[in-house]
């Protein structure tokens, strides 16, 4: 492991943003992954998208599991808290942490072998469950961390670096993704961030379970000629079906889109999602159209990448529970112990 | 060869042997309740196997005016309204017992014994003359034999009533009917057999102002007032209804009277990891956590109770102990979860118990283990059974001090951060190994940090090097031994007379233990007691062991599991520890623990006291 800066940024690092915070304000610590890990083009796109937002990065909190993909909520966002949990069990204390306190942004970093392998089920069911939340799974198709086994991602057919290939089927994130209910569902990739910034801010205004699947090549392990997970396999095969701009009220936050026609959805936090359609046919607001559209491409060994799918009024855990606007961290013994009196009343209905 | 019919007053077993699925529970417990309306205490358990329809279940009434509470052994009269089970039903009478039975379809002699009264009521015969409804046949039934019962038992007719007026409150055209099947059964015993028995209900005294209530709902009860916010949980026997007393309790207590929304969330999680995992969540996120769950549930669990020990993060369990895995019995009650709670996790871990010996206690330290949770930043786990968690058991009405305040243990606020006061998550600076922690989203330039389980330093910056981590262990090690005296205290009791011999029991074998202390005085045994009532155990704990030549430890597991604990974290010489272990899925009894006591002592030629004497 090499002790690297992280990769300079090219944007004006010390403009502010409306809250007057530079990109500094938003980075953690010094990364500690393989230089040119795709990982850590994801870090730097969620600093951008967090700064471009003008989010408090105190006000976020940072869950993950375990994995190099679960160690990078250490590099980015210093002031915010982070928990580095165990293994593929990220979404249920991202879930804990959600219910109590609802007001904190939940970011839930994650990796391919950790949510499509040893947390497959937590990983559903914080979807179905509609956890507000952003979770990136960070997809390379091996357990880096553990030295370059396959995970659950990876394409039957694609060829491990000693030239192993992969016999087992797998399992397409976003698809499950959409059958599970979630509000929002993007695939991007690492070495694009023109398409993975934007999708990251709409993807936190989401007031509902936002997943993403990035594919992150891994440098060490999965970048080699028979990995469908490296970047010129990925860079050769992507298919953007669509990019973003974020709006908030009449501001454009973000610029520098391709041509095409275009189509405004409004989200429920009164943030406007412009999107700019590249395939004609992708509708990304009908959940069995956009499920079938991917299954198709992918047999094509096509990796289909943008907003995929979108409801924008989610119904949330909290709508479900029906819980009290208050955080309930914040709530006093006033407002929790019932008191003397109840236990007498209570006393008398037991005789 | 017949035997002179049992006479007892106030002192008796009525087991009933029922089909499970045949609405006999409410007929039964209004049983149970009726006696207690006439002031004469009563302990109930319910036996049932792992399944919803058609299996045995039995229903075991003890009154006792001495006022026992634990489950006594034996049958004096068996209410067998299960052919399924009539033979081990009806073996199991004690020599002068009776037999209660439906005598609609006659009974090949054969199937009775000689040395037990058998009392024949025609329950289907009475029941199919005044119903036609099959559903109403089959219910009322059971308030029939209960209308028999209080006529051969002498049990006031007017306690039922009042318990059926009660019962229907809401619904109150159930009321005429029930009373009149009541006194169909009744009129019938009356009209057509000796009443009463030699086996008596008679008025008494000796409830006074206690109250009936299962340890779960109790349980469930001290999470409200602990301030628990959050609960996940997976369902699993016994521990289910636990949870679903606490949802109850919260939609009475803990609504928002204004806008009518909820101060709480509770989750039914997909498995017991994410239960664990959403309260540790929630832990760390600064709300009041916890989890119900049973043996199987706290083995899943492991490797996230170890993360929540080393990254001190508070939360709470409930484990209801049953015996052994999901195929054991996981119906029948164990104290079997000890060691797999103490030393839940890899690494070097313990963790800190609690033990309550009944609802009331449930109640205190249910609401005492968030306090626990959150001053000690780990987690607790509070050890109750199926024994007290699934029965109503008369116990002390419960208690709360308006005075008390929520104890939120170090947590550094904005101020304090922006005051400039040192913020080290891992830094003892009290000296008691508690460091303080600060919950997300606190300030927004200070106070922040990664968590992580141990490798990081005192200020949460990571780091893989061996002092740190043995410094961290070592504060881990401090705040366990904080931890002794934050518990609750044992509680001792001297025995009759001066003794070497000890005794120490723990959690719901307390009522088997103290009426068996009374049955070996009677032979005069002296022993002193103590009740542990926590872990890590309070200093008290090796003093009185040191104290004594010879303690028994009484238990209900097959390993001796609270012993091993004592010899490991108390550094005693196993062989001053005697076990006493009973582990068949019943509750422990006095009559088992005097026995194995009293045969203990003749292996030991320690001569009773009386016998000297004499
Ligand atoms: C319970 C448990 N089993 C196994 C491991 C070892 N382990 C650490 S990381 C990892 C795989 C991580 O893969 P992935 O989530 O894809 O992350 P990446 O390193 O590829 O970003 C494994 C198996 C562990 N930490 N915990
Ligand atoms: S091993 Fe792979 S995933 Fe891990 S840091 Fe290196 S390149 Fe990234
Ligand atoms: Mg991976």
């Amino acid at each position: 492991m090499t002790y690297l800066n992280k990769p300079v940024l090219h944007h004006p690092k010390l403009k502010a943003n409306a809250l007057g915070l530079t990109h500094r304000d938003y980075e953690g610590k010094v990364s500690t992954l393989c230089a040119g890990c795709g990982h850590d083009s994801i870090s730097a796109a969620i600093i951008q998208a967090c700064w471009n937002l003008s989010l408090e990065p105190h006000r976020i909190a940072k869950l993950s599991g375990i994995g190099c993909s679960s160690k990078t909520p250490d590099y980015f966002l210093g002031p915010a808290h982070g928990f580095n949990s165990v293994h593929g069990r990220m979404p249920s204390v991202l879930t804990g942490a959600n219910l109590a306190n609802r007001e904190l942004i939940y970011l839930g970093v994650s990796g391919d072998g950790d949510s499509a392998s040893i947390g497959l089920g937590q990983f559903a069911h914080s979807l179905r469950r509609g956890v507000n939340m952003l979770y990136i799974v960070e997809n390379n198709g091996v357990y880096g961390l553990t030295k370059g086994q396959f995970s659950a991602t990876a394409d039957r057919g694609s060829a491990s670096k000693r030239g192993v290939s992969n016999s087992d089927s797998p399992i397409d994130m976003v698809s499950l993704a959409l059958q599970l209910g979630a509000t929002f569902i993007a695939r991007s990739f690492s070495g694009d961030k023109t398409q993975l910034v934007p999708l990251i801010e709409a993807a936190i205004l989401h007031k509902g379970a936002a997943f993403i699947d990035c594919i992150s090549p891994c440098i060490a392990f999965n970048n080699h000629p028979g990995s469908t997970k490296s970047f010129d396999y990925v860079r050769a095969h992507n298919e953007a079906v669509n990019t973003l701009d974020v709006m908030i009220g009449r501001e454009t936050i973000t610029a520098d889109y391709a041509p095409g026609t275009t189509r405004e959805i409004v989200q429920h936090d009164g943030s406007t999602l412009r999107l700019h359609k590249l395939a004609d046919d992708y509708d990304p607001t009908d959940r069995t159209a956009a499920a079938d559209y991917l299954q198709r491409r992918h047999a094509k060994g096509e990796v289909v990448t943008g907003l995929l799918y979108l409801d924008p009024a989610p119904r949330d855990l909290h709508a479900g529970l029906d819980t009290v606007e208050t955080p309930l961290n914040r709530l006093g013994d006033a407002e929790l112990i019932p008191g003397a009196k109840a236990i007498e009343r209570i006393n008398a209905a037991l005789r | 060869m017949p035997v002179k019919p049992l006479e007892r007053v106030n002192d008796f077993v009525v087991k009933f042997a029922n089909v499970n699925g045949s609405g006999s529970a409410s007929a039964n417990r209004l049983f149970a309740m009726s006696i207690l309306r006439m002031g004469v205490p009563v302990s109930p358990r319910n036996i049932f196997p792992s399944n919803i329809q058609g299996l045995p279940t039995w229903y075991e009434v003890r009154v006792s005016e001495r006022g026992w509470l634990g489950a006594r052994g034996g049958v004096d009269m068996m209410v067998a309204m299960n052919p399924q089970t009539w033979d081990k039903d009806v073996a199991s009478i004690e020599p002068g017992g009776y037999l209660f039975y439906d005598s609609t379809k006659p009974m090949p002699t054969d199937k009775f014994r000689d040395d037990i009264v058998v009392i024949g009521v025609p329950l289907t015969e009475i029941c199919n003359t005044r119903y036609s409804d099959p559903r109403q046949r089959q219910l009322f039934k059971n308030i029939i034999y209960l209308g028999a019962l209080s006529a051969l038992l002498e049990i006031e007719p007017k306690a039922i009533e009042t318990l059926l007026r009660e019962q229907y409150r809401s619904k109150d055209k159930l009321i005429a009917p029930n009373i009149e099947a009541l006194h169909l059964g009744r009129d019938w015993a009356l009209a057509n057999l000796e009443c009463p028995l030699g086996l008596r209900v008679r008025r008494a005294d000796a409830v006074g102002d206690r109250i009936f209530l299962e340890g779960n709902s109790a349980s469930a009860l001290g999470a409200v007032y602990g301030g628990a916010t959050v609960a996940a949980w997976y369902p699993i026997t016994p521990s289910s209804s636990l949870a679903e007393a606490f949802q109850s309790h919260c939609r009475r207590l803990r609504v928002d009277p204004v806008t009518k929304k909820n101060r709480f969330a509770i989750v039914q999680a997909e498995d017991e990891l994410a239960s664990i995992g959403m309260v540790i969540g929630a832990g760390w996120n600064g709300a009041r956590a916890f989890t119900a769950t049973s043996g199987p549930g706290i083995s899943l669990m492991q490797e996230f109770l170890g993360l929540a020990y080393f990254a001190e993060i508070p939360a709470v369990l409930f484990d209801v102990q049953r015996a052994g895995p999901s195929t054991g019995m996981p119906t029948r009650t164990q104290q079997c979860d000890v060691l797999a709670c103490a030393y839940a996790s890899h690494g070097d871990t313990k963790h800190v118990l609690l033990f309550p010996e009944d609802p009331r206690e449930c109640f205190e330290m249910g609401a005492q283990a968030f306090d626990l949770a959150d001053r000690l930043q780990t987690p607790v786990f509070v050890l109750l059974d199926l024994d007290i968690g699934m029965n109503e058991r008369l116990c002390k009405p419960l208690a709360w001090d308006d005075a008390k305040r929520l104890d939120r243990g170090k947590v550094m606020t904005r101020e304090q951060l922006e005051a400039g006061v040192t913020f080290g998550r891992y830094l003892d600076v009290d000296g008691d190994g508690i460091p303080f922690r600060t919950y997300p989203g606190t300030h927004p330039s200070k106070g922040s940090y990664f968590t992580r389980g141990t490798s990081r330093d005192r200020f949460a910056r990571y780091t893989e090097e061996g002092p740190a981590y043995v410094d961290n262990m070592e504060r881990l090690l401090r705040k366990h031994d904080t931890a002794k005296r934050l518990v609750p205290r044992p509680i001792e009791r001297p025995g009759p007379a001066p003794t070497r011999l000890g005794a120490i029991f723990y959690g719901s074998t307390s009522p088997a233990m103290e009426e068996a202390l009374e049955m070996l005085a009677a032979e005069g045994i002296a022993l002193d007691t103590m009740r542990v009532r926590g872990f890590p155990f309070h200093d008290d704990v090796p003093a009185f062991i040191a104290r004594h030549d010879r303690v028994f430890v009484v238990e209900q597991n097959r390993d001796g599991q609270l012993r091993a604990l004592l010899t490991v974290e108390c550094g005693i010489d196993p062989a001053k520890l005697a076990p006493i272990l009973h582990y068949d899925g019943t509750p422990i009894t006095a009559r088992f623990i005097a026995a194995a006591i009293g045969k203990a002592l003749r292996g030991w030629n320690v001569t009773p006291l009386r016998r000297v004497a004499s």
